[in-house]
């Protein structure tokens, strides 16, 4: 069985992920990720109806904490790497268009 | 003997005694750094040193220099991740491993070049520089801790710590003849850890021996409050296990690790030295084991669908770089993320959100989510019986700079590293020898859930037994 995948489908992931790629790149990707895809199937020959999906390797059960302050980073040192920054809050480009 | 070539243990004495001090031992690698980091390339950047008080025992490194991996944070230093789009980011906290590192009296001496994100087997996808295996310039030092291997390889600071998430410590111990070690999911912190793949990466050392391998892990595990995947668990002392030998232990080989495509030489000298080790007593048997294949498959699905979500916070907002050719939000996030990641970071962007998209959600991700389930299990199973599994780490040695491989060609340089980071175990690469071109050649042990004791125990039976030079010649100053 080959998995193919098609540009249209990568550019939507790449609209998904906040990618852009330019037409020779989402030639190559989508080449490269119908291989990888193709690879991946190999795990269809194995039956896992019945099993359990692992999502830690090690198990773990919920770790809980007492509701208490502890230290924290402060403002002006969360700032600090801020490419843009005003009045204490982060700046970004502006989130509407004017048409809107 | 050089300074720069001695041991941690060696230099402990040393500087114990009072036949060295802090300073000498600063600019030893101060100056072997100047003198051969312009070939090797291990170094993003450098740090000042401390000169610290107080001996040490066989829980500190009270001088020792230690170099890290740039994905771990190091306060008000630049951590880039070997990425353009953190370039220039300083982190206001330290990793917990390098507070651990700082309170056991070492110093912080630089940080390594990487893989961007710790995606990669060669260095190569470093966004800054190349790194060249100091064993021979024209190849690469593995990955994707290629900076910290060659360093410890090349005599430029005794320790270094990586990080591993498919083999990303261990590949590269391998190529570049040292001995690298991947501790048990969660026993060592991975808070200050840049993360790619939350589920598999883990901390851990690079070290020019086994016995020193044990007083970094001495130094830097333990239950971790800030790393709620932290494990809460009593640390023995590993060194202890260093005097027992591999009398009466059992080893298993997986017999279907050996059906894959391994060089020649290298899987003749794994079998040279799983019969010393069957020599100096320990019970050696084939085992059955899952396909390292499915792992990998598995693997290829996990780790990107784990990075694509980790990797969504770089959007130019909070740090790092922001592309200014944008108007509007949207396109700001487009344009940071499209020029600040490279290629192989795109790729596997991609393929995580594709596969944690709607409609494939269940095929993919679910499906490798159990199939790690069953490679869990299978390990579990064969520890119930043998102490230990051994495997080559890498099916070849160092390959050339700019070899044109495909990613999936790339992706099988993982193929025997994988499935321990998928079933969350320990293991170590230790050099066992040599190929006809001089390119060392590691071994692989790989134990159950905290056996790292048993691990290194083993490791250090077989490093005496082979007694390898690994100086590597080609660095005369």
């Amino acid at each position: 069985m080959t998995k193919e995948i098609s540009k249209e489908e990568v550019e939507r992931i790449c609209d998904l992920a906040n990618l852009e790629v330019d037409e020779d790149e989402k030639e190559k990707f989508t080449n490269e990720l119908g291989d990888i895809l193709n690879y991946i199937e190999k795990l269809n020959e194995l039956e896992t109806e019945e099993v359990k999906p692992t999502a830690y390797p090690v198990p773990l059960k919920n770790v809980l904490r007492k509701d208490e302050i502890g230290e924290s980073l402060a403002q002006k040192e969360a700032l600090k790497n801020a490419p843009e920054k005003n009045a204490n809050q982060f700046t970004v480009p502006s989130i509407m268009s004017e048409e809107e | 003997m050089e300074l720069y070539n001695l041991s941690i243990s060696e230099l402990k004495t040393k500087l114990n005694s009072g036949e060295i001090n802090a300073k000498e031992v600063n600019k030893t690698f101060q100056k072997r750094i100047s003198d051969v980091d312009e070939k090797i390339n291990s170094f993003l950047k450098l740090t000042d040193l401390k000169e610290n008080r107080g001996k040490s025992d066989n829980n500190s490194l009270v001088n020792i220099p230690v170099a890290i991996k740039d994905n771990m944070s190091l306060k008000d230093v630049e951590t880039t991740c070997g990425s353009k789009i953190l370039k220039g980011y300083k982190p206001p906290y330290n990793a917990t491993v390098v507070d651990k590192l700082k309170e056991s009296g070492a110093n912080i001496l630089g940080k390594t070049n990487m893989d961007e994100f710790a995606m990669g087997s060669s260095t190569e996808n470093s966004a800054f520089k190349q790194t060249k295996n100091p064993w021979n310039l024209n190849r690469v030092p593995g990955g994707s801790s290629g900076g910290s291997a060659a360093a410890v390889a090349a005599g430029e600071v005794p320790v270094a710590l990586g990080s591993d998430t498919g083999g990303s410590i261990r590949q590269p111990a391998a190529f570049c003849g040292v001995v690298g070690l991947k501790p048990t999911y969660g026993l060592v912190s991975r808070y200050g850890l840049v993360a790619f793949a939350s589920s598999l990466d883990q901390i851990g050392p690079f070290t020019r021996n086994v016995e020193d391998s044990a007083l970094v892990m001495n130094a830097i595990s333990g239950h971790d409050p800030k790393d709620s995947t932290s494990i809460s668990k009593e640390i023995p002392d590993y060194t202890k296990y260093l005097n027992e030998d591999v009398k009466g232990m059992k080893i298993g080989i997986p017999k279907e690790y050996f059906n894959l495509d391994i060089d020649d030489e290298v899987e003749k000298n794994i079998r040279e030295a799983i019969e010393k080790l069957k020599e100096a007593g320990a019970e050696v048997e084939e085992v059955d084991l899952l396909s390292a294949e499915y792992s990998l498959a598995a693997y290829y699905i996990i780790a990107p669908a784990e990075a694509s979500s980790n990797l969504a916070r770089y959007d130019g907002v909070r740090y790092g770089l922001r592309s200014d050719k944008a108007d509007d939000i949207e396109t700001m996030f487009k344009n940071t993320r499209s020029e600040g990641f490279g290629n192989e970071v795109k790729r596997r962007i991609l393929l995580g959100t594709y596969a944690l998209s709607s409609g494939y959600y269940d095929a993919f991700y679910l499906k490798a989510q159990k199939v790690r389930t069953l490679i869990k299990e299978d390990f579990e199973r064969v520890f119930e019986d043998y102490d230990l599994l051994i495997s080559p780490t890498s099916p070849t040695t160092a390959f050339e700079l700019d070899s044109e491989q495909t990613p999936l060609e790339m992706y099988h340089q993982d193929i025997f590293t994988v499935p321990v980071n998928i079933a969350g175990l320990p293991a170590i690469s230790i050099p066992s020898g040599f190929d006809n071109k001089g390119l060392p050649i590691g071994l692989q042990m790989i134990g159950p859930h905290f056996g790292e004791g048993k691990i290194l125990q083993a490791a250090y039976t077989l490093e005496k037994i082979l007694d390898l030079d690994l100086r590597p010649d080609n660095l005369e100053v």
